[in-house]
């Protein structure tokens, strides 16, 4: 989007159709084009913006930031205790697993594609570790790099038989649920579950917080410096370069909005036992992935990739390596997730990966504004996702709501939220910018 | 015509392509100069498409020589093609819906910066690519799908031109566009001719064809059936070259209306 540093014509971000305002936005800008969408500065236009945006329904997150506040809402008001900062940090702790492999499988999305032996690979992954650390005594740090490297594999594997074979991916990857299940079973053998050690490598995933109140708001410090710093450091390099840049007022008032979240959010987990290990190793995943995803010539791959097929082959992208590559990331992640899920019930068993973790993977990732036809989306989208979808299931658990309803609930929030994203693209196509 | 060199750009010999039982192109004769748009016109099953596609490296020639620059070269597959300078931009016009202008311009080959995607220098050497060529679209940072179907054939036609090609091969690229949008991209055409761009430009429309090129080229059944002059030539010959015969549908049908105003 191009943001127009000058006083804009009246009425703000919109196409200018009279002749003086063309004339003016011409004046203004005189390399760009006064049909430019121009952005009014200031509060007012972000109104303009925001209602623009509204009537294009290009509405990105803010569907879900919306839902995610009606459902504090209306649990805290069910329950004193929902927003308490135990109930809010054990949230953040038991969310990771799943939000893990929703970042895998928003790669797989990205390209318009499906993966559904994310949870069974999960399942592997943990029963890897048990049976290499457990049973067979081997160093922890190597029975962890060999399960993620096993998640690698399988996902590669998904991927060879899509990209080089030409078979669905629905279908691969659904003889991968059922395969890698079978497999998880026989690995952990007639016992069915293996105990871990709460204190070793994988134990402490979920079970260490950093309790030094310096560690939270540090956290929270660093990101907003790195934040407020990448981005004026871009606004002086387009300004230098001659194209349109984020004006100051614009990166001041986001840094802001960053740093009221970040630093309520370390507020809130000094209240109870610090920082989250999970969290942190999270917030890390996500912020690389963003980064390759939209900052790379391989991000760009995949997202050309989910754009058109026909148009990445003739610009050259290797196109079966890139979408081996994908499901071999989607896999990797999923045995991340996994290790995450064995650390919550220090455990392997039979049941790791299975019931509705498929389910609210590919859910958080849709719920957070990734769309199911490929090519829109962003990592960060997990995090939202996944938080609406965990937010569910403790408010239901504080509650004492059965598991039948909270499966019907979630299920309802999914529905809602595809429909949202069919809507959404519809109404984009109508206002061209699908 | 403007500023035409002595040696073409690009030159075919003696060009013949089958496939299988199908002669398509039998003893094909072509020449581009720099500076010069060559119409390629003639009906369907005529071999335009084939002959353009061997230009492209798509299929290769079985007999014939083409020449580059008066060499004579092998164009076995698109790489080669487009190592020699030869920029084709296709009917169906491979860009990417949900990627923006710079990315579909820069798609495969992307500027880097210490291994990042350098948007600030892609950007602005977009801006300046689309100002040179007077390409006019709302913003560089739109997706593709917000454009109409002329902005993303001009924008098509400016990602060939990134590589700076010698010559361009333009398939209807006038298709399915309004009368607004193909005058922009008739516009275009004549600004790649300015600059000393040759352009090989495929067409049905006999307006097109008159409004921009030089030389009109005509295939009739995989073989060449005349090369005119486009400034002394009429429609009418142009036309009856296509179809092969003075006495065809079009010329009946003129017949017909101009008694009938009688």
């Amino acid at each position: 989007m191009s943001i127009d540093k000058s006083p804009a014509p009246a009425g703000g971000r919109h196409r200018v159709g009279t002749a003086e305002a063309a004339h003016a936005a011409h004046e203004a800008v005189t390399a760009v084009d006064p049909r430019l969408l121009v952005r009014e500065q200031g509060v007012g236009g972000y109104l303009a913006d925001f209602k623009r945006r509204l009537h294009a329904g290009d509405l990105g997150s803010i569907p879900v930031v919306i839902g995610l506040i009606l459902i504090c809402a209306i649990f805290q008001s069910l329950n004193s205790q929902f927003l308490s900062a135990q109930n809010l940090s054990n949230i953040a702790v038991t969310m990771v697993a799943t939000g893990m492999m929703a970042v895998g499988i928003i790669f797989v999305l990205l390209l318009g594609e499906i993966d559904l032996s994310v949870g069974s690979v999960s399942g592997v992954s943990g029963a890897i570790v048990a049976v290499l650390s457990v049973t067979h005594g081997m160093n922890e740090w190597l029975a962890v790099l060999a399960a993620i490297a096993g998640g690698a594999v399988m996902g590669a594997l998904h991927g060879f038989f899509f990209a080089r074979i030409g078979a669905p991916a629905f279908a691969v990857t659904l003889a991968g649920l059922l395969f890698w299940l079978g497999f998880m079973l026989q690995l952990l053998g007639s016992q069915g579950t293996i105990n871990l050690d709460g204190d070793g490598i994988v134990g402490r995933l979920t079970t260490y917080y950093f309790s030094d109140v310096a560690a939270a708001y540090g956290l929270a410090a660093l990101a907003v410096a790195v934040f407020f710093v990448s981005a004026s450091t871009d606004a002086r390099r387009r300004r230098a370069a001659g194209i349109p840049s984020r004006p100051l007022g614009d990166i001041v008032f986001r840094t802001v909005l960053l740093a009221a979240v970040s630093f309520a959010a370390a507020y809130m987990f000094n209240q109870y036992k610090g920082l989250p290990l999970a969290l942190v190793l999270f917030l890390a995943v996500l912020v690389s992935t963003d980064f390759v995803l939209r900052r790379t010539a391989y991000g760009r791959k995949i997202f050309a990739l989910g754009g058109s097929v026909e148009a990445s082959r003739r610009a050259g992208i290797n196109v079966t390596a890139v979408r081996i590559s994908v499901f071999a990331i989607a896999g990797t992640f999923a045995a991340v997730g996994g290790l995450f899920w064995a650390s919550k019930i220090a455990a392997a068993n039979q049941s790791a990966g299975a019931g509705d973790l498929l389910m609210n993977v590919i859910a958080a990732a849709v719920i957070g504004g990734t769309s199911l036809f490929g090519g829109r989306g962003r990592t960060w989208n997990a995090l939202l996702g996944v938080m609406v979808i965990v937010s569910i299931q403790y408010g239901l658990a504080l509650e004492g709501i059965a598991t039948p309803i909270q499966y019907m609930i979630t299920g309802g929030v999914l529905l809602a939220t595809v429909v949202i994203d069919s809507v959404t693209r519809k109404t984009q196509k109508t206002a061209g910018r699908a | 015509m403007v500023h035409v060199s002595a040696t073409p750009v690009l030159a075919l010999r003696g060009v013949s392509k089958r496939f299988g039982a199908v002669q398509a192109l039998t003893d094909v004769e072509l020449e581009v100069h720099a500076g010069e748009v060559v119409a390629l016109v003639g009906d369907n099953g005529a071999g335009k498409s084939t002959l353009v596609k061997t230009i492209a490296g798509v299929h290769p020639i079985d007999e014939g020589v083409i020449e580059w620059e008066g060499r004579a070269v092998s164009v076995g597959k698109p790489q080669d093609a487009q190592n020699l300078g030869i920029a084709t931009v296709y009917q169906d016009l491979a860009l990417c819906d949900n990627i923006d202008v710079v990315g579909n311009l820069y798609l495969g080959r992307e500027l880097r910066r210490y291994g990042v995607l350098d948007e600030v220098e892609m950007e602005r050497r977009s801006r300046e690519l689309l100002s040179t060529l007077s390409i006019r679209i709302p913003s560089v940072r739109i997706p593709i799908a917000s454009l109409s179907g002329g902005q993303r054939q001009t924008v098509a036609i400016a990602r060939s031109m990134l590589g700076a090609p010698k010559l361009v091969i333009l398939d209807e690229p006038t298709a399915a566009l309004g009368v607004e949008q193909t005058a922009q991209v008739l516009d275009l055409v004549e600004r790649l001719r300015e600059r000393g761009h040759a352009v090989i430009l495929i067409s049905h429309n006999m307006a097109d064809v008159k409004a921009v090129a030089d030389t009109v080229a005509v295939l009739r059944l995989g073989r060449n059936n005349g090369v005119f002059d486009v400034k002394a030539t009429s429609q009418e010959e142009i036309i009856s070259a296509i179809t092969g015969a003075t006495d065809n549908a079009v010329t009946r049908r003129a017949a017909r209306t101009s008694e009938a105003q009688k």
